[in-house]
């Protein structure tokens, strides 16, 4: 799952396995990759479905927060504090009047956009990394990996909060923080991709082709690694919002009045036995939203590497 | 048997010199006068230039960091800028208490967690199974703090039955214990499943199947022995991030922990306190990983020491 631990080698897929499969004959009448097999294996897995099209409503919601949102998210009513949910407002209104299904709505951009851009920031700074360090070895390598290694000594969350005590709280540098925070799985994940890829023979031919290293990095290596490093990011995009929202929670994230779910959890602590509603929406959207991404990053994983199949 | 923990020491120390300079540089790294930012913002002038002296903040870098890395050693981590007592002292004041808090954290998690994964697992494809499956699927996408929350709202505020807040006697440690180990437990029960249905399916446990053993002598005597192999390693790596959940989990139930201490520290841009406190909770997450690899190799004869 989403969790940090184990994930390497159960992502780390048997690429030659794939390879000789599709080659073998009697597979050879009718050519299939590796992506429409695993599509086809998604199509018919309706957990994973259910997740990927609950997270492509989100997205939707995310896009069009503004057109779909009944009421400014920042507006507020003070002669309607903490009303309870009803027919005006859907998930009730929050200590300040501020309808709260508005602000979780225009919540969902704020989450998926962190959970994205903390993602690519983590897979494109990875993956470089992981890419140099599987193909090149040597003190590369070790550099890199005992790097990594170090921020891989702080448990999980505690890396976010580190790199927020030193570049101060925000929403910009929550995505900064989730971002760096990912680092190293991507890294690891890609090196030990690279490492079974580089001495297959079609590398070998691109390099006596003459083919220069950093054409062979992204035109051969990376296609080949990408099915893991794609399971890696899904799973990574419900990571990012959980920590960010939790950064949130503590106060280290969005500042008020963004609805951000995590501050919006944090503001309804303090009405917890009046108006538990302030507190009970914004967990539910993390959930469903971390959820979503999950069922679909574990479904993907399942049907890329059916193996990996519990 | 010793030779193994001393290697496995050994090749902590790299590491543990890196997180000593990342924690040491952070300081330097906070745009900013660090003299300053020790002091803290309610510091006057002459505070500040005091600090800068007695830190040697004028020297070349590798110097302070030898000689913050000296004070480290002594047991010196400096002032808080706070409440200007020394930074020890308020580890000392904390540190017990998160460690009662993860030790029945990781106790809820590893009872909850072996025990649904094996009875999932031996009844398969059972409705017990799959809710606990689903629960577990819903254990690991739930956010702690609103876990916690909703648990303070059902037996603190509607049942009246346990404490919201602070530490105290136990009834104080069961709703951050659970919140805190909710999550642990589900990643456990879910590997618990996969490993015991793996080893259930091996020709040892037909043969004691074949040979008259009871379903119960087979399950509990022969099974579960060898299906925790991994399981061990999965209840480290666990206990280690509970330490980073603390954080959380102490921040939601005013918990008077090292991972709050931490959180107020930001908040106050309290910066010796914040390097005590990420020192603690990472040489706590160090020790957690070697006593884990110490039990792996002694409880599977198939690791060697050597």
């Amino acid at each position: 799952m989403n969790r940090d631990s184990g994930s390497n080698n159960s992502e780390r897929e048997d690429r030659a396995t794939a390879e000789t499969l599709r080659t073998a004959p009697g597979f050879a009448r009718e050519p299939r990759s590796l992506w429409s097999d695993a599509r086809s294996r998604l199509l018919r897995n309706p957990v994973a479905m259910a997740g990927g099209a609950v997270a492509i409503l989100l997205i939707l919601v995310a896009i069009a927060a503004p057109y779909i949102a009944p009421y400014d998210p920042t507006h507020q009513d003070l002669a309607n504090s903490m009303a309870g949910p009803s027919m005006t407002h859907l998930a009730g209104t929050d200590v300040h009047g501020r309808d709260i299904f508005s602000r979780i709505i225009h919540g969902t951009r704020i989450s998926l956009r962190i959970g994205f851009l903390g993602m690519l920031l983590g897979c494109t700074v990875g993956v470089i990394l992981g890419l140099v360090s599987g193909y090149y070895g040597g003190w590369a390598d070790t550099v890199i990996m005992r790097l990594l290694d170090v921020q891989l000594a702080f448990p999980g969350l505690l890396v976010a909060i580190c790199i927020i005590a030193i570049i101060g709280p925000g929403l910009e540098n929550v995505i900064v923080a989730v971002g760096i925070f990912s680092v190293p799985l991507f890294a690891r994940v890609t090196r030990g991709q690279v490492l079974s890829l580089k001495e297959q023979e079609f590398i070998l031919a691109a390099r006596m082709l003459g083919a220069q290293d950093g054409r062979i990095m992204l035109t051969h290596l990376l296609p080949n690694a990408a099915a893991p490093i794609l399971v890696l990011c899904t799973l990574r995009i419900a990571t990012a919002i959980l920590t960010a929202a939790s950064l949130s929670f503590l106060g280290l994230g969005a500042q008020p009045p963004t609805p951000e779910w995590g501050a919006m959890l944090s503001d309804g602590r303090a009405y917890l036995s009046i108006a538990p509603h302030v507190a009970t929406t914004p967990g539910l959207a993390i959930l469903i939203t971390v959820l979503s991404f999950n069922l679909l990053g574990d479904g993907l994983r399942d049907a890329l590497d059916p193996r990996l199949r519990v | 048997m010793l030779g193994y923990i001393l290697r496995r020491l050994l090749y902590m120390t790299p590491i543990l010199f890196g997180v000593s300079v990342v924690i040491f540089l952070i300081l330097h790294l906070v745009p900013g006068d660090p003299a300053r930012l020790v002091a803290g913002p309610d510091a006057t002038l002459e505070d500040v230039e005091v600090i800068r002296s007695s830190l040697g903040l004028d020297r070349p870098l590798p110097a302070q960091y030898f000689s913050w890395l000296g004070n480290v050693f002594r047991g010196d981590l400096g002032r808080a800028a706070r409440t200007h007592r020394p930074v020890t002292h308020e580890l000392a004041l904390t540190i017990p208490a998160t460690i009662e808090l993860t030790l029945s954290a990781i106790a809820i998690a590893v009872l909850l967690g072996v025990g649904a994964g094996t009875i999932a697992a031996v009844r398969r494809n059972s409705a017990f199974d799959y809710t606990s499956m689903v629960v577990a699927l819903l254990g690991v996408c739930t956010p702690s703090f609103w876990l916690g929350l909703m648990l303070m709202l059902l037996f603190a505020v509607k049942l009246d039955l346990l404490p919201t807040t602070g530490r105290g006697g136990l009834e104080n440690l069961v709703l951050p214990a659970v919140t805190l180990g909710a999550g642990a437990a589900a990643i456990i029960a879910r590997v618990t499943r996969s490993s015991m249905l793996e080893v259930l399916g091996t020709d040892y446990i037909r043969t004691a199947h074949a040979k008259g053993l009871s379903a119960r002598v087979v399950v509990l005597r022969h099974a579960v022995k060898n299906a925790l192999i991994p399981v061990i390693t999965v209840i480290g790596l666990e206990f280690g991030y509970l330490l980073a959940g603390a954080v959380v989990t102490e921040t939601v139930f005013a918990y008077p922990g090292v991972g709050r201490l931490l959180v107020e520290a930001i908040d106050f841009r309290d910066y010796p306190v914040i390097q005590g406190a990420l020192l603690v909770l990472a040489l706590q997450f160090a020790l957690v990983n070697l006593v884990v690899d110490v039990l792996y190799a002694f409880f599977d004869p198939r690791i060697s020491y050597e």
